[in-house]
């Protein structure tokens, strides 16, 4: 049977893995080679590396880290950031990432979503969302370059139109980053992932709000999510990996043992 | 990325992809040494050759038509290990042009059939997930393991990772299966060729166990065994 994932994020910049709090307030967290290798050996079933500042700053991910992780991981991972051409995926792939995800660009241009699936298939093309919850209004929105605080801007996209819209295009996967729950640990957003759960027929992966083991089982059932994506609780050692498959395991949660 | 050698024990076919880099760095984790080559020579004279899987069927079969390398590939009697799309290329033909449907209806007959190598007398189609959803993307387990030197320390029950909407399905040549709304070859082998769905250079250490089997792998071993199977 398929496996739920648990998928660790390492946000990078300038080359350190770092985590801040909404977005925010970056704090350095390590090495990526050595964290990476590290998650791989704990049962981590895939890894996310977001270069945080790329899209914000203009520039392409620097490159040379990525060559270093496939070097040392046998899992697959994912490099998001900055990818805005048929060009800069290449050259990710070719130093042997396993998929690249693409956020601002696809909103500035979503045709190349299409284009990047027609080019290297669609089970390598994901594409992560970053959706705030405005209460005052009760809508769920986009927001584009949320790796600089100064630059965050909300689309004109309702967050389930816009799955709905990029899966349609081609998206092979869905990251679905819950702002108003990043680094906060309260628990995924399962009435968001709900919501977006039922546009959303390709795999879809939560992102936002770990901080106990239980708000991963909630999100598996309540949501029925393919993956949870986490960083803080697994870079803080609040949550271990094989403790968390464990219990998932004896909530008949489908998991791959460590 | 091809470099110039006149030979090389073990070597990935340049199929003009992306990602070649993972499966050169997974045999080289097990000590190995692998040469990326698109030379006639280099790959004739290698002792194991591995198709490599990233791309579309089409764009690699048009690579490797456009690099002179069907026939080359075609007459190999080493040993030969493909990786997902590799796998898929070893086959008659695929119907990638074909839209995959959840609904497991595939009776589209407008169907783009790309022809491939024509090794293992079997083709591809879409994956009939059955309301599964599609690309089958992630960690499974193979449901049923045949008896082959490349699946030695493997069992039913061991989780692999998958990355397809494609797939083969059973038939005489599936050597191991999985299930994903209906039950498809995980991998399949005929005489010296073998193909696997998921991709070893990315499942941990049991891809990596595969990997070493194939490349300890004694050819005289692998056609005894398939004479027994």
């Amino acid at each position: 049977m398929l496996a739920r994932r648990i998928i660790p994020c390492l946000d990078v910049r300038d080359g350190k893995v770092v985590k801040g709090v909404q977005f925010r307030n970056h704090e350095i967290i390590g090495d990526i080679v050595p964290l990476a290798k590290k998650y791989a050996e704990a049962g981590a079933d895939e890894l996310v590396f977001y270069d945080i500042t790329a899209s914000s700053d203009g520039r392409v991910v620097d490159k040379s880290w990525v060559s270093r992780i496939a070097e040392v991981i046998d899992i697959p991972f994912c490099v998001a950031g900055g990818i805005k051409s048929e060009n800069d995926a290449k050259e990710i792939l070719m130093m042997g990432a396993d998929k690249i995800s693409i956020n601002s660009p696809a909103l500035r241009d979503p045709d190349l979503i299409t284009r990047l699936a027609d080019v290297f298939g669609q089970q390598c093309i994901v594409v992560g969302v970053d959706s705030f919850y405005n209460k005052e209004t009760d809508e769920y929105q986009v927001y584009q370059f949320t790796g600089d605080e100064k630059r965050t801007q909300q689309t004109g996209w309702n967050t389930f139109d816009w799955i709905e819209k990029v899966v349609s295009l081609g998206a092979g996967e869905i990251v679905l980053n819950c702002m108003n729950q990043d680094g906060v640990r309260q628990g995924y957003d399962i009435e968001q992932l709900k919501q977006a759960r039922a546009k959303c027929s390709v795999p879809l992966i939560a992102s936002g709000g770990a901080g106990t083991i239980e708000h991963f089982s909630d999100v598996y059932q309540q949501a029925d999510v393919d993956g949870a994506l986490a960083a803080s609780v697994f870079h803080k050692g609040v949550i271990a990996i094989k403790d968390l498959k464990t219990y998932l395991k004896e909530q008949n949660i489908e998991v791959r043992p460590c | 990325m091809t470099k110039v050698m006149t030979s090389a024990k073990n070597v990935i076919v340049d199929t003009g992809c992306a990602n070649l880099s993972s499966v050169k760095f997974a045999v080289e984790r097990l000590g190995f040494e692998v040469t990326i080559t698109d030379d006639v020579t280099v790959i004739q004279q290698a002792e194991k050759v591995i198709f490599p899987g990233v791309g579309s069927a089409k764009h690699a079969m048009k690579n490797i038509k456009a690099k002179n390398l069907v026939a080359v590939l075609q007459g190999l009697t080493q040993p030969v290990l493909g990786f997902c799309l590799g796998m898929q290329l070893m086959t008659e033909s695929s119907t990638e042009g074909k839209k995959s449907s959840t609904e497991g209806n595939s009776d589209d007959k407008t169907s783009n059939i790309v022809p491939c190598l024509n090794l293992i007398p079997t083709t591809i189609e879409p994956l009939k997930a059955q309301g599964n959803r599609l690309p089958h993307m992630g960690w499974n387990t193979l449901t049923q393991v045949r008896n082959h030197p490349i699946f030695k320390g493997i069992s039913e029950g061991d989780y692999f990772y998958f990355v397809h909407s494609f797939a083969a399905p059973v038939s005489e040549y599936t050597i191991a299966s999985c299930e994903y709304g209906s039950t498809f070859s995980a991998a399949i082998a005929k005489d010296n060729f073998i193909g696997c769905q998921f991709h070893p250079e990315r499942s941990s250490a049991l891809g990596s166990k595969i990997i070493q089997n194939f490349l300890e792998l004694d050819s005289t071993e692998l056609n005894q065994e398939l004479v027994n199977l």
